[in-house]
């Protein structure tokens, strides 16, 4: 039996404010435990919210950026569940009026097909704190769990999509557009494994053909693109066997666990909380006029849609080069500020979507860390144009300057790269080649025009071998075809 | 000392007639020995208030008096005081020592004011009686078998008692003007939002407002102009100017309009009040106001509509009690839920756990639109019915309470008939109106209170009101035996 999967996502994504939502706190990673909870955070008796405008902003820049309606109002509601992280014993949130609306993104597969993946809504919200589970004991030995209120109140849009998705490529190349978006617009730092983009995935699976969803799970807080395409496959699978054993899916929220590659039922519908929601008294109302949305739309950069679009036409990439350099706005920068200096975009391009990415990918670290700027890269590159070194000895400038050896000019100057152009003293070499090889030579002579094609690369070598590979390769090639007519 | 107000014992500070110390040792002395009979107050900080006297001393010796200046006061127990027990009247909050100070309690501060104590409340502000605290009933100084109301009725027995001059008391349902009514002194609701709620330990935060409670009009203008005023912690504190509440005291009240709404004189009304309450209202008629019969339709749903929405915030603004991170923990909890379950249990009284029953009744899914909406939309309707009113007449006037001082534990076993108690009060903050409570009459030994509401921000014209009637009448230097002689 054919079976179709249906995919729809709930994605937390953490706001890059400096500041709490509802709070003066310090959002950054990594501090000690409860060294970033203000009296507010703790939820001390007494205490009340104000919100955090940048919050709001960075949410409705998300919402432009998705083309989507911009509430005029929105309202914040409390969400009520006891659990030892969340301080208040609710969740500010919202629910019946979110801030952001209805909106569309764009993906595209790996075969370049396009597809569009409706956005239901996005809503502000405040992040937990962290419980941790590490070893605290009480003066009697018994075990204890400790909580860090850190994260708690960090602020969080959530993207809830509509169920668009038809398999788990699908979703995370929307998960990876997701992420593309948010950085590029600067409202999320797409750190995953900081918690900064966080996937929540509901999955079903029909006949192929059949109108009706079929009974959904969620599996909760995935945070890397690998995990949830890992964790999909498996809970397709899952229901897939168990619909076919005879069995049914219950609705449930499910826990994946990366290591092991396994998941297993958190809870059940059942079980579900009635969260009580009802707006916040303490709380105004969130209004926007159209001014504001004006003044944040004018502050967007240009999207990686537009920018791709741009990169194909203004430079003549090709569409999946474009593709990579306008998804990520930093590798984006980076690279025209490249063209900017070396005057070459189809070069440019193919260094940094594959020197510079392999060794950025090799070393872990992003483009903003990249040791050899991009005024470097674009100099270099000139270098390559202007003849003063070949590709291939580009690769060892590029290394250099890699590990802070200077600027390329230092390095062909320090380590004497340039390139061999002097055609006299090419002569001499190609002679002393021949001269060395005149049995290879005479068979070269005496070869058809394709047994040649395969003996000239030797020549080539040679000469590269004896002027330590700074020849000029176009010359050489003439020369060489010259002299061994 | 004691007999003063707190306008006169700022002049004599001015003259010198005492020091801040002097007074403060008179006050604490007063509360040391007459409070165990009337049980006011749950904290008092002495070591501390004697400090901030001298240091008021030594304000003043430097020609650096605030308009507070020495001026002994008590806190509701419900505002948060660094370094003191702030206990909610609660055993959830017995062992939690704030470690901030209230907004109000910044400014008191700021202006000079002395702080004797931390005073008595029903438990997280829920009562009608001061007998759902945690520290037991306050009694009424007027008659020590009967209550002070509530839920400030700690605040209100320690001034009608005069063991000290003023208080700050807070108001969701009636919580300062229905104790001032029954215990013979001055309370003001402010307009919600005049005065900021940061550091105010919330019962329902869209009707809690603080305000002051002294024995008269002009004290508690003196002590308003002090406490309001923007606060950018609290969103919902109105970012607009403070009025002078005492420059407009003595303004005529010629022309001036009191609206009396049918609905607060039912004819149930006991009749000794209702004529204490016209009587009032002549001698303001003499004062060249006129008298307007109007109608406020929708106020006989404010109690219904009020046991939604306050129990409903209340539900979810105690959530936060889980003895997580301070507050009362059971002891030898087995696990998470056994810890949330009996701290919880343990730690909080019944009527504090039957609003939190009811408020999570309002909001559950299924019963939200039925309760918690309808309420608002009810909610909605009184305010509209009070604009509407506000068009044709300048204050509105009726009894604050529709009953005198009734006796302890007389109510104890029927939330209903004790709900009722503020059934002429909480129209008033469901609209978020201004609106205080002035004694009006002593019937059997016992005060009577009027209340007069105002319009949005016009605190000043009701304390105008107060202030004219309390200068042409005695009723609010009238004082209890308790006390008398000490």
């Amino acid at each position: 039996m054919s079976w179709e999967t249906v995919i729809g996502l709930e994605i937390h994504v953490q706001l890059s404010t400096q500041s709490k939502i509802f709070s003066g706190s310090s959002t950054a990673f990594g501090a000690e435990p409860n060294s970033q909870a203000s009296l507010v955070d703790l939820a001390m008796p007494g205490t009340l919210p104000v919100t955090n405008l940048e919050a709001i902003r960075k949410a409705v820049k998300f919402g432009l950026a998705i083309d989507a309606q911009i509430a005029k109002r929105s309202v914040f509601e409390r969400k009520n569940y006891f659990y030892p992280d969340l301080p208040k014993g609710y969740q500010t949130t919202q629910l019946a009026e979110p801030i952001v609306g209805a909106g569309a993104v764009e993906i595209q597969l790996e075969d370049g097909t396009r597809k569009t993946v409706r956005i239901h809504h996005a809503h502000l919200e405040e992040d937990a704190g962290k419980s941790l589970h590490e070893a605290f004991f009480d003066e009697n030995g018994h075990g204890m769990t400790g909580i860090d209120l850190n994260r708690a109140g960090t602020p969080l849009i959530e993207i809830v999509t509509e169920p668009d998705m038809r398999s788990a490529e699908e979703a995370v190349a929307f998960a990876r557009k997701l992420h593309s978006l948010v950085t590029s617009i600067g409202i999320c730092d797409g750190h995953m494994a900081q918690g900064s983009m966080r996937f929540d995935v509901n999955v079903s699976v029909r006949k192929k053909g059949d109108d009706t969803l079929g009974t959904r799970t969620e599996t909760k807080n995935l945070n890397s693109f690998k995990f949830m395409e890992a964790a999909i496959k498996l809970e397709v699978e899952r229901q897939i066997d168990l619909i076919e054993d005879g069995g049914k899916v219950v609705q449930e929220t499910r826990l994946y666990n990366g290591d092991t590659h396994t998941a297993r039922s958190m809870r059940s519908k059942e079980d579900a909380n009635d969260y009580r929601y009802f707006p916040c008294p303490d709380l105004l109302p969130v209004i926007i006029t159209d001014e504001d949305i004006e003044a944040l739309r004018a502050e967007l950069p240009e999207l990686p849609d537009a920018r791709q679009a741009r990169f194909i036409d203004q430079y003549g990439l090709s569409d999946y080069d474009a593709g990579i350099l306008a998804g990520d706005r930093a590798v984006a920068d980076y690279f025209e500020a490249v063209v900017t200096a070396s005057g070459d975009a189809k070069l440019s391009a193919n260094w940094v979507t594959g020197d510079v990415a392999a060794r950025l990918n090799a070393a872990d670290i992003g483009i903003d860390q990249c040791p050899v700027s991009a005024v470097h890269l674009g100099q270099m590159i000139q270098r390559i144009l202007d003849g003063t070194i070949s590709s291939k000895i580009a690769k060892q400038v590029f290394d250099a300057c890699w590990n802070g050896e200077g600027s390329p000019d230092q390095v062909i100057e320090a380590r004497g790269l340039k390139q061999m152009s002097d055609s006299g003293e090419l002569e001499k070499i190609i002679d002393q080649v021949i001269h060395d090889n005149t049995a290879q030579a005479e068979a070269f002579r005496a070869a058809d025009e394709g047994k040649q094609k395969k003996m000239f690369g030797f020549f080539v070598g040679q000469v590269m071998k004896l002027t330590q590979g700074k020849a000029n390769p176009q010359q050489v090639n003439a020369l060489l075809q010259e002299r061994l007519k | 000392m004691h007999r003063k107000t707190l306008t006169e014992l700022q002049a004599g500070l001015a003259r010198g007639d005492y020091s801040a110390r002097e007074l403060a040792e008179h006050f604490i002395k007063r509360i040391q020995s007459l409070d165990p009979e009337l049980n006011s107050f749950i904290s008092i900080t002495a070591e501390q208030a004697l400090a901030q006297a001298d240091a008021a001393d030594a304000a003043r010796a430097r020609g650096e008096a605030g308009p507070l200046n020495g001026l002994p006061i008590a806190h509701k127990d419900i505002f948060c005081t660094r370094g003191v027990r702030t206990s909610c009247g609660s055993r959830m909050l017995d062992n939690f020592n704030a470690p901030y100070d209230a907004t109000v309690v910044e400014k008191l501060q700021a202006g000079g004011a002395v702080v004797l104590g931390k005073t008595n409340m029903d438990e997280f502000a829920m009562g009608s009686s001061n007998e759902t605290s945690y520290y037991g009933p306050v009694k009424n100084p007027w008659d020590l078998t009967r209550v002070p109301g509530g839920s400030s009725g700690g605040s209100a027995a320690a001034v009608a008692a005069r063991l000290v001059p003023a208080a700050t008391g807070t108001d969701t349902g009636g919580s300062i003007r229905q104790p001032a009514a029954l215990t013979g002194i001055t309370g003001l609701k402010p307009t919600y939002g005049r005065v900021s709620r940061w550091g105010m330990i919330a019962f329902a935060s869209s009707l809690d407002q603080a305000g002051p409670m002294a024995t008269s009009a002009a004290d508690c203008a003196l002590l308003l102009s002090a406490m309001a005023g923007h606060d950018p912690r609290d969103s919902t504190c109105v970012d607009r100017p403070v009025d002078n509440y005492s420059a407009d005291l003595d303004k005529p009240l010629t022309g001036l309009r009191i609206g009396l709404p049918k609905e607060f004189f039912p004819a149930t009304l006991d009749g000794r009040i209702a004529d204490s309450t016209h009587a009032a209202l002549r001698e303001l008629e003499k004062q060249g106001a006129t008298l307007v019969d109007i109608s406020l339709p929708s106020v006989d749903l404010s109690v219904p509509a009020y046991y939604v929405i306050a129990p409903a915030e209340a539900s979810s603004n105690l959530s936060r009690f889980d003895g997580v991170r301070y507050g009362y923990r059971c002891n030898d909890p087995q696990d998470l839920e056994d810890m949330f379950k009996r701290s919880r249990s343990e730690g909080f009284g019944a009527e504090v756990k039957r609003r939190i029953l009811v408020g999570t009744y309002a909001l559950s899914h299924g019963y939200y639109d039925a309760y918690y909406l309808k309420a608002q939309k009810v909610r909605r309707l009184i305010s509209d019915d009070f604009v509407r009113a506000f068009e044709q007449v300048d204050v509105i006037m009726g009894p604050t309470s529709p009953e005198l001082a009734f006796g302890l534990g007389a109510k104890s076993d029927d939330p209903v008939t004790m709900y009722m108690a503020d059934v002429f009060t909480i129209a008033v903050n469901l609209a978020g109106l201004p609106a205080l409570s002035m004694p009006a009459g002593v019937i059997d030994g016992l005060p009577v209170g009027v209340q007069v509401i105002g319009n949005y921000f016009r605190e000043g014209q009701i304390l105008n009101v107060a202030h004219r009637f309390q200068q042409a009448t005695d009723w609010h230097q009238q004082q209890p035996a308790f006390g008398g002689d000490a």
